[in-house]
């Protein structure tokens, strides 16, 4: 047992407004620069849709991840062979227009134009030109299902469903849409880091953040093809790559990243995981079927004897294997299995995980016939005519699921690589917790079925309590629990803090200097 | 005349070859930041391939064959000893140059006429297109003109650059070359002073490494060889963090 420690995240997609709030937070703090306009370290799409850069799911185009072949896994465009012969040109590479051009406005125009006839306008121009452009794709061109034929129809997650499937999600009465906010998965077996030629991209040991050293960065750009997920980015200006670094200036100073703390819709959750290192190698190699469960295997049980004793063995430190006890996201993960890991296919490991959304789901599901209401009705609300109605009777429950508005084929292909019974499974936990919280505010619903439902999700009533804290009341503490970082002992291990006196910080010697 | 050899085939190698050492090691240790290929597919990236393709390729190499030439002058000697095994080489090194050339002007076109490039160029990169499409160009004319260089670059620079390389400068043989054998010299060397201050250094810096490296890299700030055994006091090894 090699036990380390990871900072990792859940992401609760019912919970998630869409409002983007977490991408201008991180904008504004990380990627508001020249040759990072376009990065989106942060961002939210909406499902069903092409997502950013267009199609990203789509590996047969970007050729991201890693592959199993012959029992061997692989990376599917770039490693030592690959990406070595293919340095020169990178036939898999994105280009700036599979992302957007970016852009801004001539605003000053508004202001500074001759008088004259017409009224000025604030004419759109490239960031990267200078020059006016036409824009034709934004980050969140297809935001809410806008540009449906062009963007929500191609969505790759379509790949395995019928026309007749299809067809039906896009019917104007059943239409459903849910938001999926992604950031970079800090991945246990990250693809980034296996593709580049030079070693600059690294997983730190003590709390598993992927990053990128700028100063080794020598732009051979394979990590951009190598991450399933797109979230490494090639700056075009200072010939680097960049990524999201999890806002570890801030972890390190107890503060939640920017994202999470900004987050309006308190979807977030940020919490350490220990786990098993020793068997990744042997999880990534495994079967498609199975490797869902197996990722899930390998996060340890922190308040296990055996499992803390090899932690401190390992060095982790008494206050991270604290944090990790009281961590949201081991509740979430491993204690109620309500998450997932998104596209688990790509065997990259990632360690955000996403609480897969009910609502959109549960609410479709009777056609009723209601002449009688529309009849009670004021003569304007009269027009009124739609005839489907949000079902909460319980006593369907369960069988309604399988006839839902959002097919659950469709979120078995994000979030649990084909699997549809696992996410049924985590939707009877969801509702189950709905169920029973109803029980006790309302009270229509007895006992015995409350129990039975909570029996039938496989939670127990002061689990679901758990569930509904955490969800619906949880405060700032609960959500974040982020391990201290000792950084008076960190300070120790550089140098003599008096030597160090009237520079810019600890060990930083020289100043950041951009571009060539 | 002899002022003018004595610059260009003494002073200057000289010159380029500390600026190049000099300039090259301070860049690497203090300026990290801006050690980069400077890739520009991103920004364009399908008229790419028939550049930097073809000019990569070739420029390896060819460069590759300047080196074995001047590290082991008699094994070069020895291959062309037959005259089909000259000819194989001399064809194939012939073919790598133009296929350089063909991907310089390519690459050159390209830079020149997409407007997202321009942001991304600056005028060092228009010097180094000049220099090495007149390197390459001179090459091929000489390639073509003084048959067979694999040879005479054997027994004539080989052992000029040798003087040069052992601090006893000897220009006897090279001065009697023709001018554009001399041009050759005087471009390779200026190219090689412009190393430090131009994108090339990105030859410098090739990703060797990854070939043996493991896939997976994680770094720790603390060393991992001597964390806290749960028996050992706390003053004696510090736990590692996050
Ligand atoms: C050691 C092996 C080398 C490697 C791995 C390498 C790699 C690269 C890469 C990745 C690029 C960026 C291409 C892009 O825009 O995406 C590049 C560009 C370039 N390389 Fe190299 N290179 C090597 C050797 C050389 C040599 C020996 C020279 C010339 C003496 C050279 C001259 C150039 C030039 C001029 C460009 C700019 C091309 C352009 O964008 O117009 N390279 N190289
Ligand atoms: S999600 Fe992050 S850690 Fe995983 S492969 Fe992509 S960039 Fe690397
Ligand atoms: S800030 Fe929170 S609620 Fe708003 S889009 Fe981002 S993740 Fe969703």
């Amino acid at each position: 047992m090699d036990v380390r420690s990871q900072v990792s995240m859940v992401f609760h997609l019912d919970k998630c407004i869409g409002c983007h709030t977490c991408s201008i937070a991180c904008k504004n703090i990380w990627t508001d620069r020249k040759g990072a306009e376009y990065m989106w370290w942060n961002n939210v799409e909406t499902k069903p849709g092409t997502g950013y850069p267009t199609k990203w799911e789509d590996q047969s185009i970007y050729r991201g991840g890693w592959q199993k072949e012959n029992g061997k896994v692989t990376l599917k465009g770039a490693g030592k062979r690959r990406g070595l012969t293919n340095i020169f040109y990178n036939p898999n590479l994105p280009v700036i227009d599979d992302y957007y051009e970016p852009f801004t406005y001539k605003y000053l125009d508004l202001i500074e134009s001759p008088e004259g006839d017409d009224q000025p306008t604030a004419r759109p121009v490239s960031l990267i030109t200078g020059e006016p452009i036409d824009i034709k794709m934004g980050p969140n061109w297809d935001d809410d299902l806008s540009g449906t034929p062009d963007y929500a129809r191609n969505d790759p997650n379509f790949k395995n469903m019928s026309e007749a499937e299809q067809e039906v999600m896009f019917q104007l009465e059943k239409m459903a849409f849910f938001y999926l906010p992604r950031i970079c998965n800090h991945c246990l077996n990250p693809a980034c880091v296996a593709s580049c030629p030079s070693g600059a991209i690294y997983k730190r040991g003590e709390d598993g953040v992927v990053l990128i050293n700028q100063e080794v960065c020598r732009a051979w750009r394979m990590c951009v093809t190598a991450c399933p997920y797109k979230k490494s980015y090639y700056n075009w200006h200072t010939g680097k790559s960049e990524k999201c670094i999890l806002c570890f200036p801030r972890i390190e100073a107890g503060l939640a990243p920017a994202c999470m703390h900004s987050c309006v819709g308190r979807i977030r959750y940020l919490g350490v995981l220990l786990y098993d290192a020793s068997k990744i190698e042997d999880v990534v190699h495994d079967d498609e079927k199975n490797l869902i469960n197996r990722h899930l295997d390998i996060i340890l049980d922190p308040f296990d004897e055996k499992v803390i004793r090899a932690a401190k063995m390992n060095g982790v430190a008494d206050s991270t294997i604290h944090a990790a006890q009281n961590s949201p996201v081991y509740k979430y993960v491993k204690e109620w299995k309500l998450a997932l890991p998104l596209h688990a296919e790509f065997r990259t490991l990632p360690m955000l995980f996403y609480v897969p959304p009910l609502l959109p789901v549960m609410a479709t599901l009777k056609q009723v016939d209601n002449t009688e209401q529309s009849e009670k009705m004021n003569p304007i609300a009269k027009y009124w005519d739609d005839n489907w109605l949000y079902d909460t009777s319980t006593a369907e429950l369960w069988g309604t699921l399988d006839q839902v508005r959002f097919p659950l084929k469709y979120l078995a292909s994000m979030l649990s690589a084909g699997n549809e019974d696992m996410i049924k499974d985590k939707w009877k936990k969801l509702m189950a917790v709905r169920i029973h919280r109803r029980r006790v505010t309302v009270g229509d619903i007895s006992n015995e079925k409350a129990d039975e439902v909570l029996k039938e999700a496989g939670l127990t009533a002061e689990q679901a309590e758990g569930v509904f804290y955490l969800t619906a009341l949880a405060k700032f503490e609960d959500r974040f629990v982020i391990p201290p970082a000792h950084r008076e002992q960190a300070i120790e291990m550089m140098d003599f803090t008096g030597d160090a006196k009237g520079e810019i910080g600890f060990g930083i010697k020289s100043k950041v200097r951009r571009g060539i | 005349m002899n002022v003018l050899d004595n610059f260009f085939l003494i002073a200057l190698p000289y010159i380029a070859l500390a600026v190049f050492l000099v300039g090259s090691i301070y860049r690497y240790t203090y300026k990290g930041f801006q050690l980069s290929s400077l890739s520009s597919q991103f920004l364009e990236g399908r008229r790419l391939f028939y550049g930097s393709v073809p000019f990569h390729w070739g420029v390896l190499f060819l460069f590759t064959g300047h080196l074995i030439a001047l590290l082991f002058p008699r094994g070069v000697l020895a291959w062309n000893s037959q005259p089909v095994r000259l000819m194989i080489l001399e064809i194939t090194a012939f073919i790598f140059g133009i296929s350089m050339l063909i991907g310089l002007v390519n690459l050159l076109i390209r830079r020149y006429t997409t407007p997202r490039l321009k942001t991304v160029t600056n005028r060092m990169d228009l010097v180094i297109y000049i220099l090495l499409i007149t390197q390459t160009f001179v090459g091929l004319w000489i390639a073509y003109n003084f048959r067979w260089g694999s040879s005479w670059f054997s027994s004539l620079l080989t052992p000029y650059l040798y003087s040069i390389f052992t601090l006893q400068p000897d220009t006897a043989a090279v001065v009697l070359l023709p001018w554009t054998v001399k041009l050759h010299i005087i471009l390779a060397f200026t190219i090689v002073g412009l190393i430090p201050f131009s994108r090339l250094i990105h030859f410098l810096v090739p990703p060797i490494n990854y070939i043996w490296r493991p896939y997976q890299q994680v770094k720790w700030y603390w060393d991992r060889r001597k964390v806290r055994s749960p028996r050992t006091p706390w003053t004696l090894q510090r736990p590692k963090n996050n």
